[in-house]
């Protein structure tokens, strides 16, 4: 299971106190933030990226975990439908997504932390737009309020 | 295989309410095939109730064991000293599993985290269909390996009802009309003939009709 710390970045300067968490397929997404970076481009210091091989990776439990320690949104950032390096990771991707943002309705944290966008690896742009969006909501939410209650360490298995 | 489904949240919330600590135990048998209480699904459940009891501003601490199978108590013995930490037991078994757990342990409250439905095939990935009512008289052998009584709706012996549209049930058209079936599966092994025999009616008395039934084998006892 992968270990984050919900605190902002170390040095960054922040649009707010809110910390994304961005799963971005190696094939497009992560290609796209390389890119973002080689052109210069600005976007909130708040993102932490996670590289996965494909979002068709990424678990149920890695969006649920990382809610629970205090992180305040999570994006999912794969290929463009039928772009899929795997063929259908991101349909995958998109059906998980779906079925953790009705637990997050269930369980009263809201659905609106957890959010899938697809763009291919030269959408820089898109990429860093996208971003800004996921920030201009979660903190419109405010606060995960997991977080406040954060220094209980989860249980045991 | 028995296949069932999570119930919601906020029902396993909500008989949990009173307990602040409990072990969530997960069966590797069936449950865990049909993607509704294994070990994953017992994760993911923790997850979730952990954080909602946290916004509700009562955390619950949660243990989570899955043992073989719910069903037989060599494995339920397994979690006796997991039982005696927790305040209760949420078992993510099928209704056999619950029962078995709660038998085991009379003094703690048990509880179940499933809907348990039918017993069934897997047809494609994440899809399951019922093929048994379990109705303790099997007349598969007759009808060409298609149960009329379970899959369909009429639990006709006689039929087809005449109602079915291109093939489909007139209940459900999601649904395949079973006599369709029971027609071209005997045509293919050549016992179309057994359609013509009139079948009785059929002798409920081994089926649930009379309560909870029960099977000894007497050279099998020690």
């Amino acid at each position: 299971m992968i270990e984050i710390d919900p605190s902002p970045p170390a040095g960054a300067v922040a649009d707010s106190n809110c910390t994304i968490l961005a799963f971005c397929c190696n094939f497009c997404a992560y290609a796209a933030a390389d890119l973002a970076g080689a052109r210069r481009m600005q976007y909130p210091a708040n993102v932490r990226i996670v590289h996965v091989p494909c979002t068709g990776k990424v678990e149920v439990e890695h969006f649920l975990a990382a809610l629970e320690r205090g992180i305040d949104g999570i994006l999912v950032a794969g290929c463009l439908e039928g772009g899929c390096h795997f063929v259908e990771g991101n349909l995958r991707a998109k059906r998980r997504v779906e079925a953790t943002m009705q637990t997050l309705d269930e369980i009263g944290l809201g659905r609106e932390r957890l959010r899938m966008v697809n763009l291919s690896a030269s959408e820089a742009p898109t990429f860093v737009a996208r971003i800004q969006e996921m920030v201009e909501t979660v903190t419109r939410l405010g606060p995960n309020p997991l977080r406040a209650s954060a220094d209980r360490e989860e249980s045991p298995k | 295989m028995i296949v069932a489904s999570r119930k919601p949240i906020s029902e396993i919330k909500q008989v949990l309410a009173r307990h602040d600590k409990v072990l969530f135990v997960g069966c590797g048998t069936c449950v865990t095939v049909c993607l509704a209480g294994g070990e994953r699904e017992v994760g993911i459940m923790s997850y979730a109730m952990r954080m909602a009891r946290r916004l509700d501003g009562r955390p619950i601490e949660i243990e989570q064991v899955t043992i073989e199978r719910q069903c037989e108590n060599e494995f339920i013995q397994e979690l006796a000293p997991a039982a005696e930490r927790n305040a209760a037991i949420l078992s993510f078994g099928c209704g056999a599993g619950v029962q078995a757990i709660a038998e085991r342990f009379p003094e703690k409250p048990v509880y179940a985290a499933l809907d348990t439905q039918f017993l069934g095939i897997l047809e494609e990935q994440a899809v399951w269909t019922e093929k048994c009512l379990g109705c303790g008289s099997c007349v598969l052998s007759d009808f060409g390996g298609i149960c009329p009584i379970t899959r369909c709706a009429k639990r006709l012996l006689n039929g087809p009802c005449g109602g079915s549209t291109e093939e489909r049930c007139e209940v459900s058209p999601d649904r395949p009309c079973a006599w369709q079936l029971i027609y071209r599966r005997l045509k293919a092994i050549g016992q179309l003939e057994n359609l013509e025999r009139i079948v009785p009616p059929k002798d409920w008395r081994t089926s649930w009709h009379a309560g909870a039934r029960r099977v000894v084998r007497e050279e099998h006892r020690i």
